[in-house]
């Protein structure tokens, strides 16, 4: 099954206080940043201080990205190198336009892996939209790479190019979500949506996951632990979720002790989508702790 | 001789000093006499004095005395200075130091007054900065004796600390020495701890810079306890009495800790209607209060009382009607200390009312959960809250030993702090022996001591609170920071921990640089 | 490898260590940190170690800890190798496991 990605936290390349402690708040995906929020003049030391926490700091069981500085930079390519070398298990792309920046990156990628001996393919991608024309082209960029896991939304700059700025009501962002969440669905990989960056504006936050929740995005990119449990209990599902997934889900091992086929509950066959539905909502519901190990939901 | 949490004691310190070693946790149904005291019979007509020089004289000070101050002012305190210069002034020798505790504020005069030969012995519950490495560096002949605030009030009651001289800062008093610390410039709340010093010393003199109508009351100190008064131009800096406007701590990793210390608290046993608590200061225990706060209105339960040292949050649980009484001995901002003046429902306690294990029943021995800090912890559960990772004295033991006898004692400290590891094989110091600790939590996970087995049947399931085992998360600790080098200290005793019975719990050495 | 010239890298906030490399005869390392008493032989062994897979033997090394873990420590030496030797974009892999 998909692994879930409610949260991808961003954690700055730099600091080696933050980096240290980024696993134990349970993101499902920690970004160590190499680009944005490190300066020029420190770009090869957070190259480094990555690296280093790459290959010694237990991060338990969130998935592991790196968001790169794009090979338009010097810095790019070094930073391919190192994060493939480290074993990282997703590079993030910045500023993607077209589907050639993912090839692009790509063939960095697979050189580096075959200069290191390290098996071609292992080294996953994604890619974040963050201008008009990778809005544009956000079903061709989801299907550049069997590499790539998901694309992502960066909405500072792409409001910036779009002459226009973040709004309450995300009205602003209707289309570049829409767009990567269409791509990224029709490539069948995970949409990201963008950070939301006043982490003590509670309500906004909330306000904004609920939008992107209801769209259909797997998660959210947070800026600070904090935000992480507030996206959690968003997509948590409801105890009646539960229940339907769980009747779903003994359907179907009923049909399989009886060698059936079909699956069917309350009179009406069970289709896949279905099943898979059902499969995420328990995953949730246990990520949520809503649920025990066996699937038992929580009696309060 | 090795003790009970395998201490090596010196046989030469409980022999001179006639200890006996830590035994045990309880302390079951000795009999004990409390010491009377001398009484200079006074019409009260000529109490006030106008300066600290002459109440000095008065007093009777002479070598070889004891005097005591208490820590309410904390880092705004103005007393402590400036009697203790007059009396280092004044050439005198040999006292012994019983404060409540010290506080920052106080460490460079008593160096001095160490220097000057004026104080050689002290007792305190800690001491920090500066003076905890002035001790710890050998810088006093005497071991300092360390006492919680319960063990002091004990010692006070059976002459083990015998009090010649109380010099106490008070914001207010009334000429012949009836005084609040409710109204006043330099309000600090309940004079808890001080109120020991104003029954049980000799000689007692008030010091403030506000002189009240008689009679003033509410009286706190009363004026049958009272010999002097004295008119001093300021008591303390009201800026640094309290710990400021209240702030809860936006740190990701503090409030994660606060929120599954809350969780164990709400899945165990002792969270229902009537139960009673104790959270302590800093920004961690506050932010346990707000998130108790929404589970006790979340489930409909009520608290019967708060304990300890308080701050605003817990008074805004008592004005909202989810806590029906604090019990205060000290407080610990101005939101706290402000609202003793109009709650009711908020009684002043002394020390021996809070937490003496040698009266007749002490308010924590009603308490059922209790959250306390630590420095380190080790496998045993035991907890320092004395030295540094480098050995060095810089804490105090306050009611810690005292309030963890409650039913639910959480210990909540981070895994590591930087490079440290505060869950560790062995502490550097025992302040609080591991049998009256409960829970463990960190950021990570907690651990439940094996002793209560109906504990770990409760919180086995919590949501999101992985349990493991205390040698587990000291493992963890271990491997991020790494295994730190032996500290190295000399064969000197510097300051000696006592356990709340009296009893000896561990030694501290003087460090080797 | 040959120090050209001073160059540090790393930070004086917590958690992190601030390295300083200059040219000298034989290594010298200078260390002030708060948890010397516990780690000062660990951290002078990580950097001594991390000279030695990048062959340089003489150097001066100034280390202003701040509670910094040991894969921070060597990053930081990294990040200040190639800047006192100028292979910021040269990276040396065989040194890196």
């Amino acid at each position: 099954m998909e692994r879930l990605r409610r949260t991808m936290m961003f954690v700055p390349g730099n600091n080696p206080a933050m980096i240290k402690d980024a696993g134990i708040y349970g993101a499902d995906s920690i970004m160590f940043d190499l680009e944005d929020s490190v300066s020029l003049a420190e770009k090869d030391a957070a190259r480094m201080l990555v690296f280093e926490a790459l290959k010694n700091v237990d991060y338990g069981n969130s998935e592991l990205v790196v968001r790169i500085n794009g090979l338009d930079t010097d810095m790019g390519k070094a930073d391919i190198y190192a994060m493939v070398k480290a074993g990282v298990e997703v590079i993030r792309l910045p500023k993607t336009e077209t589907p050639d920046d993912v090839v692009e990156t790509e063939k960095v990628i697979a050189e580096a892996e075959k200069f290191f001996g390290i098996e071609n393919g292992r080294t996953h991608m994604m890619a974040a939209i963050e201008s008009a024309e990778g809005v544009l082209n956000a079903p061709a960029i989801a299907k550049a790479s069997d590499r790539l896991i998901g694309i992502a939304l960066g909405a500072e700059d792409y409001v910036t190019n779009m002459k226009t700025h973040r709004y309450p009501d995300g009205a602003e962002l209707s289309f570049a979500r829409n767009m990567i969440l269409h791509g990224a669905r029709a490539a069948g990989i995970a949409a990201f949506d963008t950070v939301y960056s006043d982490v003590d504006n509670t309500e906004g936050f909330n306000h904004e996951v609920e939008i992107i929740h209801e769209l259909g995005f797997d998660g959210k990119s947070v800026i600070n632990p904090r935000q992480i449990p507030l996206v959690n209990a968003i997509y948590a599902p409801s105890e009646k979720e539960i229940r339907n997934a769980k009747a779903v889900l003994n359907a179907i091992e009923e049909a399989h002790k009886k060698g059936s086929g079909v699956i069917s509950l309350h009179g009406k066959m069970v289709d896949k989508p279905v099943v898979a539905r059902a499969e995420r909502t328990m995953a949730l519901a246990k990520a949520s702790h809503l649920v025990d190990k066996e699937g038992n939901i929580y009696v309060e | 001789m090795l003790n009970k949490v395998n201490r090596e004691i010196p046989d030469e310190i409980l022999k001179d000093k006639n200890y006996k070693p830590f035994e045990t946790t309880e302390i079951g149904n000795p009999e004990t006499t409390y010491v009377a005291h001398n009484v200079k019979v006074s019409q009260g007509n000529d109490k006030l004095v106008d300066s600290i020089k002459d109440v000095i004289a008065k007093v009777g000070l002479k070598d070889g005395m004891t005097i005591s101050f208490h820590h309410h002012f904390r880092e705004g305190d103005f007393v402590f200075n400036m009697v203790m210069q007059e009396i280092i002034d004044e050439g005198f020798k040999d006292l012994t130091l019983a404060p409540s505790s010290l506080t920052n504020v106080m460490n460079d005069m008593v160096i001095k007054a160490i220097k000057a030969g004026t104080v050689t012995h002290i007792t305190s519950s800690g001491m920090r900065g500066s003076l905890g490495d002035f001790i710890s560096h050998g810088g006093l002949k005497d071991p300092v004796v360390l006492r919680s605030h319960g063990n002091r009030a004990r010692s006070i009651e059976n002459g083990d600390i015998k009090i010649d001289v109380a010099f106490l800062g008070v914001p207010n008093s009334d000429a012949v020495g009836n005084a609040n610390a409710i109204k006043g410039d330099a309000v600090f709340g309940s004079m808890g701890y001080s109120l020991m010093d104003a029954k049980y010393a000799d000689k007692v003199v008030l010091l403030t810079d506000t002189i009240m109508p008689y009679p003033n009351t509410p009286a706190s100190v009363k004026q049958t306890q009272v010999d002097y008064v004295v008119k001093v131009s300021k008591v303390g800096d009201p800026e640094k009495i309290g710990s400021g406007a209240t702030r809860f701590t936006k740190d990701p990793k503090e409030l994660k800790i606060a929120k599954t210390v809350n969780q164990v608290i709400t899945h165990s046993p002792y969270f229902k209607d009537g139960f009673s608590f104790q959270t302590g200061s800093g920004g961690a225990a506050l932010a346990v209060s707000r998130y108790l706060r929404e589970s006790m209105i979340d489930k409909n339960i009520k608290a019967s009382f708060a304990l300890g040292g308080i701050t605003k949050p817990t008074v805004d649980l008592l004005e909202e009607g989810l806590v029906n009484k604090i019990l205060d001995v000290q407080d610990f901002d101005k939101g706290a200390a402000a609202s003793m003046a109009n709650n009711e429902n908020q009684q002043e306690i002394d020390s021996s009312w809070y937490a003496d294990p040698y009266n007749k029943g002490a308010a924590v021995n009603q308490l059922d959960v209790c959250i306390l800090s630590a420095l380190e912890i080790d496998t045993k559960f035991n907890v320092n809250v004395m030295t540094g990772s480098d050995g060095v004295l810089r804490g105090a033991i306050g009611g810690h030993q005292d309030a963890a006898n409650a039913k639910l004692t959480i210990i909540s400290a981070p895994l590591v702090r930087g490079r440290i590891a505060t869950v560790v094989p062995d502490v550097t110091t025992v302040v609080t022996p591991g049998d009256s600790i409960d829970v463990l939590v960190t950021e990570v996970g907690i651990a439940i001591n094996p002793r209560r087995k109906d504990l770990i049947e409760a919180l086995k399931d919590v949501p999101g609170v992985p349990v493991y085992t205390i040698e587990e998360l000291q493992k963890r600790a271990e491997a991020i920071v790494g295994k730190p080098e032996k500290l190295q200290f000399t064969d000197r005793p510097v300051a000696l921990i006592e356990y709340r019975d009296g009893s000896l719990i561990d030694t501290v050495y003087q460090v080797k640089d | 490898m040959e120090i050209k010239h001073t160059a540090l890298a790393g930070t004086l906030e917590s958690s992190d260590v601030q390295i300083t490399l200059s040219e000298g005869k034989g290594i010298s390392i200078d260390l002030d940190s708060q948890v010397e008493k516990q780690f000062g032989k660990q951290i002078k062994k990580v950097v001594t170690d991390l000279l030695a897979k990048y062959e340089i033997s003489d150097v001066k090394v100034h280390v202003v800890d701040k509670g910094a873990l040991d894969c921070t420590i060597k990053a930081r030496l990294i990040a200040a190798i190639q800047r006192a030797t100028d292979t910021q974009n040269e990276q040396n892999w065989g040194v890196l496991e």
